[in-house]
């Protein structure tokens, strides 16, 4: 579904991803790891089209996208969610949510999907007229991704999930993934913590210093540290 | 009690007149963080459009001969033009730029567009009498206001109701509230960035035409530099109001109008002609106690 291969993306002289490849399959839920300054919300943005890739490419479903501009690629079925939500704060949640939803044409299935995901998250149905900014951290989070699933995206890309949420919020942030992830949706989440990736990946690749270091299936993950060495760097480049 | 009434009356007129500047470099710095001084010229033009382009102190009148609906969209028409003209040539190119280097290239569209108007019709101040049966003053309850002041606190209103209806119910008003908060989030959910910023620029063309007029009606006079003091209080406004926040550019505008028109009354006769100093030191004030001005976005905290 999302194939990306030597991506090299550069802020000025720095290079912040160096020939970086990433696949995604159909219905996959895959997590990309990795300490601070990895690249990884790099990989994001550049996917979504906030960053220009200084060379490699990035398909998805078979076209090129590399260096599409951002409203655009949205209308194809990608859809992130960035490092710290970027709800907006004046909106109200349904203006939020509105804001969401006006790249659909099925006016009627809007209606059915935005029931839908107010039954999955509860709590925006009730601060529904409500200022946004005025939601908590973990009801802002869960707007952002409701947010981006009212696009009805193909491919969801969510940066930091966890980052800032108490350890009971980020609980009911995962049961709500791995739903989305049952009923089809594909998965790309990137996580500084590897706590919790075992849950919901399927597939999990390591980047270090803007290089892939591992990247195998969650399986055959969870019965070693391969994860944890490669992430605090004891493998060192051999595994790549 | 009656001459205070009177003085209060000139101040909201001349709010009002402060506020739509204001909301227009509001809204054009909310999508785009640009301050667009050119908004300044922009209302020269659109003065200036009603006449003939000559070296004639006193012209024949162009646009301005038109029956008043005509005249009126006319007007609104031309400046809405120039103001996208700009933003397509001179600002689009820029729209990743920091925001000094927008600043100073709305500097330069100033400029070139205030001498393009020295070339076409000379530097010297023109007469033109336009709406001359507005400035007649009329009795309300006691006092003698001029129809102007009247037509344009009415106007103020109405364009500040339209404003918000767009604002808060049409799904390109949620989009460029959106927009104006948070610009890469709002593209990455499909908010098409150039038709957002396209729509701003030509609210802020539409309420550009309107101060034309209003001032044209008002002082009879064409100046190349007409434009120049409202911007300027009209940026202190949106900047005391608080950036980025358009209620409270409109609360700025009216705030720095009626401060303005208030020392102008009560100064002490020799200290009148630095009104505009006094205005400028009130600015300061505020700022050194809010710093980030009136309105501070809502819920603008970072929430864990």
């Amino acid at each position: 579904m999302l194939d990306i291969s030597e991506l090299t993306v550069r802020y000025g002289k720095l290079t912040a991803l160096e020939k970086t490849d990433i696949r995604v399959d159909e219905g996959e839920a895959v997590f990309v790891v990795g300490p601070n300054g990895a690249g990884k919300s790099t990989l994001l943005k550049t996917v979504a089209g906030l960053l220009r890739p200084a060379g490699g490419r990035i398909a998805f479903e078979g076209q090129s996208i590399a260096g599409g501009a951002p409203e655009r690629l949205c209308r194809r079925g990608l859809a992130l969610v960035p490092e710290g939500r970027h709800i907006f704060r004046t909106l109200t949640v349904e203006e939020n949510l509105l804001v969401g939803m006006m790249i659909r044409r099925d006016r009627a299935a809007v209606q059915d999907d935005l029931e839908q995901i107010l039954g999955l998250f509860p709590i925006l149905r009730e601060r529904f007229r409500g200022v946004a900014g005025n939601l908590s951290g973990g009801e802002q989070q869960q707007l952002a991704i409701a947010r981006a699933l009212l696009q009805r995206p193909r491919l969801l890309m969510i940066d930091e999930p966890s980052l800032g949420l108490a350890p009971l919020v980020i609980d009911q942030v995962y049961a709500s993934l791995k739903e989305l992830n049952a009923t089809g949706l594909t998965l790309l989440v990137v996580e500084q913590s590897t706590a919790r990736v075992l849950d919901l990946a399927t597939r999990v690749y390591v980047l270090r210093g803007g290089k892939v270091v591992l990247s195998d299936t969650a399986e055959a993950l969870a019965s070693g540290d391969a994860m944890e060495e490669a992430y605090f760097g004891y493998a060192g480049q051999a595994d790549a | 009690m009656r001459n205070f009434m009177q003085v209060m009356v000139d101040a909201v007129a001349l709010g009002s007149l402060l506020a739509l500047v204001a909301l227009a470099i509001g809204l054009v710095f909310g999508v785009m963080r640009l301050i667009n001084f050119a908004q300044g010229d922009y209302i020269t033009i659109g003065a200036y459009a009603l006449v003939v382009p000559t070296a004639s102190l006193t012209p024949a009148l162009f646009i301005g001969a038109l029956p008043v609906p005509l005249m009126v969209a006319g007007v609104l028409m031309v400046v809405v033009l120039l103001a996208l003209a700009t933003e397509r040539v001179a600002f689009r190119p820029l729209r990743n730029s920091d925001p000094a280097t927008l600043l100073i290239s709305s500097f330069a569209v100033s400029y070139f567009l205030q001498h393009l108007v020295m070339l076409l019709h000379t530097g010297r101040p023109k007469s033109v009498g336009i709406g001359q049966a507005l400035t007649t003053p009329i009795e309300i309850l006691g006092l003698r206001v001029p129809g102007i002041q009247v037509v344009t606190m009415a106007v103020t209103a109405a364009l500040l109701i339209a404003l918000v209806l767009f604002l808060k119910r049409t799904p390109m008003g949620i989009q460029m509230r959106a927009a104006a908060e948070n610009f890469q989030m709002a593209r990455l959910l499909g908010v098409p960035a150039n038709r957002v910023i396209a729509v701003a620029f030509v609210i802020s063309g539409l309420l550009g035409g309107t101060v034309s007029l209003l001032l044209i009606v008002q002082t009879g006079t064409l100046d190349i530099r007409m434009g120049l003091m409202p911007v300027i209080f009209a940026f202190f406004a949106t900047v005391i109001g608080g950036m980025g926040s358009l209620a409270g550019a409109a609360l700025g505008g009216f705030l720095v109008g009626v401060a303005s028109v208030l020392l102008q009354s009560y100064l002490p006769e020799g200290l009148r002609p630095f009104r505009d100093a006094f205005v400028f030191g009130l600015v300061i004030v505020i700022l050194l106690v809010r710093p980030k001005g009136l309105i501070v976005i809502g819920a603008a905290r970072e929430r864990v």
